[in-house]
């Protein structure tokens, strides 16, 4: 059994927002569209997107981390989001795992998104139907499309390609690859939902430098006739000149 | 969450035509078992139950005003395998038909014990099933609890007798006292319910934090932005937007509105008094109604973690 | 997959983004006609497919409400600022410019001032002004980043920005100073990420960590403006401890000719040489010496088998005391201890000496070597490139900043003190760059240069290499409007843009007549002082006529600047026009060689909407300056595109404005005639060029015999010589000398004699900003910077229906513990207050801003009903604009003025500004300070919606 998702690596997001736009711009013309806005110059402008990215910041000054987050629909394997949906409008599917919204037949009571504890559901305010990610399941499986097409925008236009995307029931896929080789997690796990959509975490580069490497043999001063300074290490006086063997 | 007028009005609404139908069997049955017939009881059961049916209509005419395509509510009753909601679209009708036929049961003087049987069952389903439709969200915690069931059930019912009490000074004095009796009883009941939910929401930890929300094991993470600004639907069903004071202003009101002020007023009104009765009721529905809004608002719910702050 | 018969026609064209500079290669997915979606180019060497939230956002730039689709005339009567137009045709409007601009032609060229924002097409504009005769042009480089340009160039022949960058494919460490998001957007990010799962590291150096920091592995919060205090200490540590490349340096960089230092001597501060070399020719002449270890005796530079001291004191047979140029820098770093450092930049003198360490023994011990042969300037040839795996990048951080060049000088020497410069995982050249030290063009040096009637005798910006190539009167006086190219910045580079309209308004060198603004907001985001200068724009003479008669403005939105124009020119947008983005101009180059690109009209002009580019091709025409004119006097070029086709930098020359498909037959690149196909070439390829360099050329460009060759044969260069590095700068030595009365060079004015001398230091060196120290520090405690949002581009998106849901208004950032000292919580509305002014915002508290920072989004704040918002948006009513707490000038401390800039470059210094806050009263209104009046929607804007439900192709 397939099930796509996407992994989203926080390790290289840097908060471009180009899912978030690009999301919106293939969805607004494709199958899921139009997506509305609302008071769109005017004040407080508001309007119907799949993904967003959010900004934390973990820690104190000086030891702050600015992560950003993307986030939007998890396809949830055990998704709550479904068997609230009093009209069959929201289901999910066998053959890809993708839960998705039949907009005909939505007629906007709002449940499916309280039963999402991810915020993942929006209201189309203009449309009067409830709307979410799609996995761009109008493009993934376009044939029409050059391959390396057929895949959802947010992950074509992402400039750190931070958002993979595959099947996370294949252990080869890159996806599952990712997932276990850097300790992809899911969001609340506390819920049972079991999200599709995986993060991936920060990771930190070091550098060790042992004290004997500053200074080498080979030292450039040394052609000038100068000594390294060595910041106190190891410049003093040694057992040579104390003993006397 | 924002709690919306369709839901808290739908709700309170049924909820009182539920416990109106209840205590009219109630009546029914106890009249039964006491062995004297009382002729002017037709009056109390036709007309109490087109003020039942009326309750309902006006609850689901609400109802409607939450969809955003209410022409498509046919479609909600498909998923009652898995949706109370779905169960909830089914029984309610079920249950306005049952109520139509004990209405009509006892204007036409035919046997009304199947009517009031099937009634029962539907009324309590129908507690059942609004319940569940908040029950059932796990992670609303405030919710997600038997005496929220337990609770509908009592407030319901509780409003539904103190209304039958009033309407019975008109159309069945003799029964006054045992209604009111019984209101007074499911009032004080639901007041213990609604207590122990709110001492039981007030102790809850939240199970989903910013930690598990975006996975990041830190004790001190803030959320700077969003992700936008003006507003989303995410910020909007929600949030309550009301500050702490207003939540417990109307907490406070609910209480007295719904519990004390009612049982005063049903208190003094046990003798017949119609006027106490009157405003026992409209007193009590008003409380429940400012009930349903905080049971609205009290509700956090986890996507609002990553709701918090725009910049 | 609905497929229905009647599917809408469905059709891709290939283009250029232009939602920011960095010039992206996109797909436009029509859909009858109508937009339906635009994605990255994935067979675009820049972006590879990728796009950004901006470029992904072009559907509602192109059908805003808030474009200007006719070109209008002030109304007669009208007050200027009061946006009352009138609707002309474009016929009436070429008139009126070609009648005025004929006369300011005819008498005083000067008169006409024309100054560029955002620009892309400075070959054109630029051509435009020297053929009309006027001194005064410039685009935003000098409000804008000269200094990163100015300091590196002046350093290593080239620098970041749109000329070089970081080697992030094979890098190791990697060490972001300053940096937002940059001019190469998409690019940089694609890199960092690769760069980051390989394994690299990655520091940031910044007082904000926002963007791209947040990703780094470290981040290290720093003081503005003390950069420089940072670099000279690693520099300090690196020599201490013998981290440098001390062969590069030798082979590479001027670090072991000897300088005189004969105190007294007239040759004081400049290099011994073996004689006079001619004047000239730019490069640098190989007549410098070295003292050689081997012999211990003088020997001339470079000579084969000779090995020079890099440190000591020598005396020449003459007795003239000289010391290598590193051993100057190593006595100018000898105090710049990290602790020293510490005290300035807020950064633990352990931290500093870690950096140091890791930079220099990552640089060591990391090398790469890649096997491909190259013979160096010097005929000797090496079998193998070697890298130094450490790169840099730089912007606007430091260059902001008055002391921004100094600041670069002393990154680029350190990028060179750690053998990085055009070598594997370091600082990599982009065509045209590396260029000699300085680059060869001039600007005219005397105001004769300006005649009527005259193209300008030189062009209007160029690289000073010494006083007699500044503009300026025989006063010392400046001839340009800006006053750049003067004593007061004469390295000046891309002119001084933020000083034209203060200038032309206080007639200050003189009054102008008529000023063209294209593609600029300079009433409001672009323009420091912002309210002042409005103010300017709108006043008028005793005589009741405007201070600047007459003001044009070449824009495509209703942005805050159009309402004091008095003709205002509908331009088109990307999807609507052609354009260049020339190797004359600043290309898209890569590493590995160069690249320009065009674009392609996708759509028809809205409305009248006009390219601007026709615009100047027609008034070119009409004026009959010589370059648009045949000699028999008819109009030369049909249009922009024939322009682009035809046009050659001299008659036969070959050269043009792009670089591909040239020659009759489209087979010649960089050199060749005109192709009349080359615009269906580019059409086909995706709409841009690009040349892979042979891989012997692609690295060690400055001293690459091949390379240099073969960039002279391509008419890039004039000169095939080495393009050594300037750890110690000759060329600002000069303007020194002459500040000390030395040489027989021009003499600074008196007054400015005191200043130059101390600038124009051969070596780096680190000063308090200007603005800094004469700002009362307890007052005003706060540093304020602004910094670049990843989703909107200047003032720009504010129109964006999409993007401006992200960013609709901006926050000041406060640590949150110096927002509690002050007794502001998160969210409050407070005052910012500058020596200059204030502004009333609100605050967001922050753990990711240095405590003594505070900062903001740029350009977020507008005014109200611009950009065909209504009048009550978050922009105007929560939006603030840092721009008003900012002057463009400072007391020259003698009673008079100087524009805040850098003193060198003239570079802007927007990020000195030192403010204090406080809590907004209680009674306040909750609207952001200063308010100005509701601009109105002109003639021939479209309402603006209250909902849109955009479904491309579907909507008729
Ligand atoms: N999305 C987007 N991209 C753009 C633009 C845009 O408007 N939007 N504008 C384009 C233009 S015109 C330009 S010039 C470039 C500018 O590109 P950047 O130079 O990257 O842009 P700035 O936003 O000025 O970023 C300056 C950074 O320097 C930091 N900083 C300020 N003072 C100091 C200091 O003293 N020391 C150090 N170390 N850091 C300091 C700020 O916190 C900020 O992070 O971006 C270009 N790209
Ligand atoms: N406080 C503060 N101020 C700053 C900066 C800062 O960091 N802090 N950064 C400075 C820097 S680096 C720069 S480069 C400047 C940028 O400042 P500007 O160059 O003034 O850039 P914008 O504000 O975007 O204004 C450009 C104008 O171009 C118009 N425009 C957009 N597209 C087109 C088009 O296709 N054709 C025409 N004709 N017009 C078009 C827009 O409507 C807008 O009016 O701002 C400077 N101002
Ligand atoms: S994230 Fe929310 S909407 Fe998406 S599948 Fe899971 S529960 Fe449903
Ligand atoms: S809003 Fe639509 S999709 Fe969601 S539960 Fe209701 S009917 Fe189903
Ligand atoms: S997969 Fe498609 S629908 Fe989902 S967030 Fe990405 S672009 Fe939007
Ligand atoms: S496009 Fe990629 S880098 Fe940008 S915010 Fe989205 S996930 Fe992060
Ligand atoms: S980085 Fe600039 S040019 Fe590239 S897609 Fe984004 S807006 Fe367009
Ligand atoms: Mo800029």
């Amino acid at each position: 059994m397939t099930q796509l998702a996407l992994v989203i690596d926080l390790n290289v997001c840097v908060g471009c927002h180009a899912c978030v736009t690009s999301c919106k711009e293939w969805n607004t013309s494709g199958e899921a569209g139009p997506m509305s806005d609302q008071n769109p110059y005017g004040a407080d402008p508001s309007g119907t997107f799949f993904n967003r990215v959010q900004t934390y910041e973990v820690g104190e000054f000086p030891n702050t981390e600015t992560v950003h987050f993307p986030k939007s629909c998890l396809h949830c394997e055990d998704p709550p989001c479904v068997p609230v949906c009093p009209t069959g409008a929201s289901y999910k599917r066998k053959e890809d795992g993708i839960v998705l919204v039949d907009y005909d037949k939505c007629i906007a009571c709002k449940y499916c998104s309280w039963a999402c504890p991810y915020g993942a559901r929006e209201l189309d305010e203009k449309q009067q139907v409830m709307k979410k990610c799609t996995l761009c399941v109008d493009r993934i499986y376009d044939m029409s499309m050059p391959e390396a097409d057929r895949k959802p925008a947010c992950v074509k236009a992402c400039p750190t390609s931070a958002r993979l995307f595959g099947d996370v029931h294949d252990p080869e896929s890159v996806v599952s690859v990712a997932i276990r080789e850097q300790g992809g997690y899911p969001l609340m796990p506390e819920w049972g939902t079991q999200p599709s959509n995986h993060y991936l975490p920060r990771k930190k580069t070091r550098i060790t430098l042992h004290p004997d490497e500053l200074v080498r043999s080979d030292n450039p001063l040394k052609a000038d006739g100068r000594e390294p300074s060595t910041n106190g290490n190891g410049n003093g006086p040694t057992l040579e000149d104390a003993s006397n063997w | 969450m924002h709690p919306a007028f369709s839901v808290i009005f739908l709700t309170t609404l049924i909820g009182a035509a539920q416990g109106l139908f209840l205590a009219m069997v109630a009546v029914q049955f106890h009249v039964g078992v006491n062995g004297f017939a009382a002729p002017e009881a037709v009056g109390f059961y036709a007309v109490g139950s087109v003020i039942s049916l009326a309750l309902l209509g006006a609850g689901l005419l609400a109802s409607f005003f939450h969809l955003g395509h209410p022409e498509r509510a046919w479609r909600a009753a498909a998923q009652w395998r898995t949706s109370w909601l779905s169960r909830e679209v089914i029984v309610l009708p079920a249950f306005m038909g049952m109520v139509f036929l004990y209405g009509v049961a006892h204007w036409q003087g035919m046997p009304t014990l199947l009517p009031a049987l099937a009634g029962v069952v539907l009324a309590f389903a129908l507690f059942v099933c609004t319940g569940m439709i908040y029950a059932c969200l796990r992670f609303l915690r405030e919710w997600h609890s038997p005496l929220t069931v337990l609770n509908y059930t009592l407030l319901g019912s509780a409003s539904g007798f103190t209304l039958a009490t009033a309407f019975a000074t008109f159309s069945a004095p003799h029964a006054v006292r045992f209604l009111g009796g019984w209101a007074v009883a499911l009032t004080a009941a639901a007041f213990i319910g609604r207590l122990a939910s709110l001492i039981r929401n007030a102790r809850l930890k939240p199970k989903s934090t910013l930690q598990t929300a975006i996975g990041i094991k830190h004790p001190k993470i803030v959320q700077k932005t969003q992700g936008f600004m003006g507003g989303a639907f995410n910020t909007r069903e929600f949030f309550h937007g009301k500050p702490v004071a207003t939540l417990r202003a109307i907490k406070w009101f609910f209480l007295v509105a719904s519990f004390f002020v009612p049982l005063l007023l049903l208190g003094f009104g046990g003798d017949g008094a119609a006027i106490f009765l009157i405003l026992a009721f409209v007193i009590q529905y008003a409380g429940l109604l400012a009930e349903r809004w905080f049971f609205f608002a009290q509700a956090n719910h986890p996507q609002n973690l990553y709701y918090q702050s725009i910049a | 997959m609905t497929s229905t018969a009647t599917a809408p026609a469905q059709e891709i064209k290939k283009t250029t983004c232009y939602m920011c500079a960095c010039r992206c290669g996109i797909r436009v997915h029509l859909k009858d006609g109508q937009v339906r979606y635009i994605d990255g180019n994935p067979d675009h060497p820049l972006n590879q497919g990728v796009i950004c939230a901006k470029g992904s956002s072009g559907i509602m730039k192109q059908y805003s409400p808030a474009r200007l689709t006719k070109p209008l005339r002030r109304k007669a009567g009208a007050d200027r600022g009061a946006g009352e137009f009138e609707e002309i045709s474009w016929e009436e409007a070429f008139s009126t410019l070609a009648e005025r601009l004929g006369n300011l032609r005819a008498t005083d060229p000067k008169k006409f001032a024309l100054f560029t924002g955002r620009d892309q097409m400075q070959a054109l504009t630029g051509l435009f002004a020297r053929q009309f005769g006027t001194p005064n042009y410039a685009a935003h480089g000098g409000f804008c980043s000269v200094n990163m340009a100015a300091g590196m160039i002046y350093t290593i022949g080239g620098s970041f920005w749109e000329f070089g960058g970081p080697d992030l494919d094979r890098s190791k460490l990697f060490v972001m100073i300053g940096t937002a998001e940059d001019h190469h957007s998409n690019p940089l990010k694609i890199a960092l990420s690769k760069f980051k799962r390989s394994g690299g590291r990655f520091v940031s150096i910044n007082p904000v960590r926002t963007g791209y920091s947040a990703i780094a592995d470290e981040w290290v919060p720093i003081r503005p403006g003390t950069d420089g205090a940072f670099l000279m200490a690693v520099i300090h540590e690196l020599i201490n401890t013998g981290l440098y490349d001390r062969d590069f340096l030798v082979q590479y960089s001027n670090a072991g000719q000897l300088v005189n230092v004969a105190e007294g001597a007239d040759e004081f501060g400049f290099f011994a040489k073996t004689e006079v070399a001619g004047q000239d020719a730019c490069y640098d002449p190989q007549n410098k010496l070295w003292w050689d270890r081997k012999s211990n005796a003088p020997v001339v530079t470079h000579t084969e088998g000779a090995d020079p001291y890099l440190l000591g004191e020598f005396k020449l047979d003459d007795g003239t005391t000289v010391k290598p140029s590193f051993q100057l820098l190593a006595d100018r770093v000898k105090d710049c201890t990290p602790e020293w450092a510490a005290e300035i930049t807020g950064i633990p003198a352990d931290t500093i000496r870690r950096l140091a360490h890791e930079m220099g023994v990552t640089a060591r011990d990391q090398k790469i070597e890649l096997p491909i042969a190259w013979t160096d300037s010097w005929g000797k040839e090496h079998a193998t490139i070697t890298g130094n795996p450490v790169s840099f990048h730089a912007m606007r951080g430091l260059a902001a900043h008055s002391n921004g060049f100094q600041t670069i000088r002393a990154l680029g020497i350190l990028m060179s003190i750690l053998g990085t410069i055009d070598r594997p995982g370091g600082f990599r050249h982009k065509a045209p760059f590396p260029r000699p030290i300085p680059p060869c063009q001039r600007t005219p040096n005397h105001p004769k240069a300006v005649q009527p009637n005259r193209p300008l005798d030189g062009l209007a910006l160029g690289w000073p290499s010494d006083p007699d190539d500044l503009f300026v009167d025989d006063e010392g006086g400046p001839v340009r409007l800006d006053k750049a190219f003067s004593w007061e910045y004469p390295l000046s580079v891309h002119g001084m843009m933020h000083n034209a309209i203060t200038n032309a308004w206080r007639g200050d060198p003189y009054p102008i007549d008529t000023l063209l603004i294209f593609m600029a907001n300079m009433s409001w985001n672009s323009t420091m002082n912002a309210a002042e200068v409005r103010n300017m724009l709108n006043d008028k003479n005793a005589d009741g006529g405007y201070k600047i008669p007459f003001l044009v403005v070449a824009d495509a939105f209703h942005s805050e600047m159009t309402a004091f124009a008095d003709l205002l020119l509908p331009d088109t947008t990307y999807l609507e026009r052609h354009d260049v983005m020339s190797m004359l101009d600043r290309p898209i180059s890569e590493f590995d060689g160069p690249v320009d690109s065009v674009r392609v009209p996708i759509l028809p002009p809205t409305g009248e909407c006009k390219p601007f580019q026709e615009v100047i091709i027609e008034l070119g025409s009409r004026l009959k300056l010589p370059a648009f004119t045949t000699p028999e006097g008819e109009r030369k070029f049909k249009d922009y595109p024939d322009f682009v086709t035809c046009w050659e930098t001299e008659p036969g020359s070959g050269i043009g404005f792009l670089a591909g498909w040239r020659g009759k037959d489209g087979d010649k690149f960089m050199k060749g005639e005109p192709n009349p196909k080359q615009w269906e070439m580019y059409e086909k390829n995706n709409c841009v060029f690009q040349y892979h360099l042979p891989k012997s050329y692609q690295y060690m460009r400055n001293w690459n015999k091949g390379y240099l060759e073969w960039s002279k044969d391509n008419r890039i260069t004039r000169y095939a010589e080495p393009i050594l590095i300037h750890i110690y700068s000759e060329v600002l030595q000069r303007f020194r000398a002459a500040a000390e009365g030395r040489g027989d060079s021009r003499k600074p004015p008196e007054h400015l004699r005191e200043r130059v001398a101390k600038y124009f230091d051969p070596l780096p060196f680190w000063y308090e900003p200007m603005e800094v120290s004469s700002s009362d520090k307890a007052r005003y405690p706060l540093a304020a910077v602004t910094q670049r949002p990843m989703a909107m581009y200047h003032s720009w998106d504010s129109q964006n229906a999409w993007l401006r849901q992200i960013h609709t208004h901006n926050y000041l950032y406060v640590n949150a513990s110096t927002a509690r000292a002050a007794g502001i919580a998160d969210g409050d509305w407070i005052w910012v207050e500058s020596q200059w002014g204030k502004v009333r915002c609100m605050a967001r508290h922050s753990e990711a801003v240095e405590p003594g920072t505070v900062w903001t989004w740029n350009a977020i704040g507008k005014a109200a009903g611009a950009w065909a918002l209504s009048p009550d948006a978050n922009e105007s009513q929560k939006g603030f604009l840092l721009n008003h707490l900012i002057s463009e000038e400072l007391s020259d401390g003698r009673g008079g003025r100087m524009s805040n800039s850098d003193p060198i470059t003239g570079q802007a210094a927007w990020y000195d500004v030192r403010v204090s806050i406080r809590k907004a009263d209680a009674g306040e209104p909750e609207q952001t300070s200063p308010q100005f009046a509701t601009m109105k929607a002109y003639p021939g804007m479209d309402a603006s919606p209250s909902e849109i439900a955009y479904n491309g192709g579907a909507r008729k």
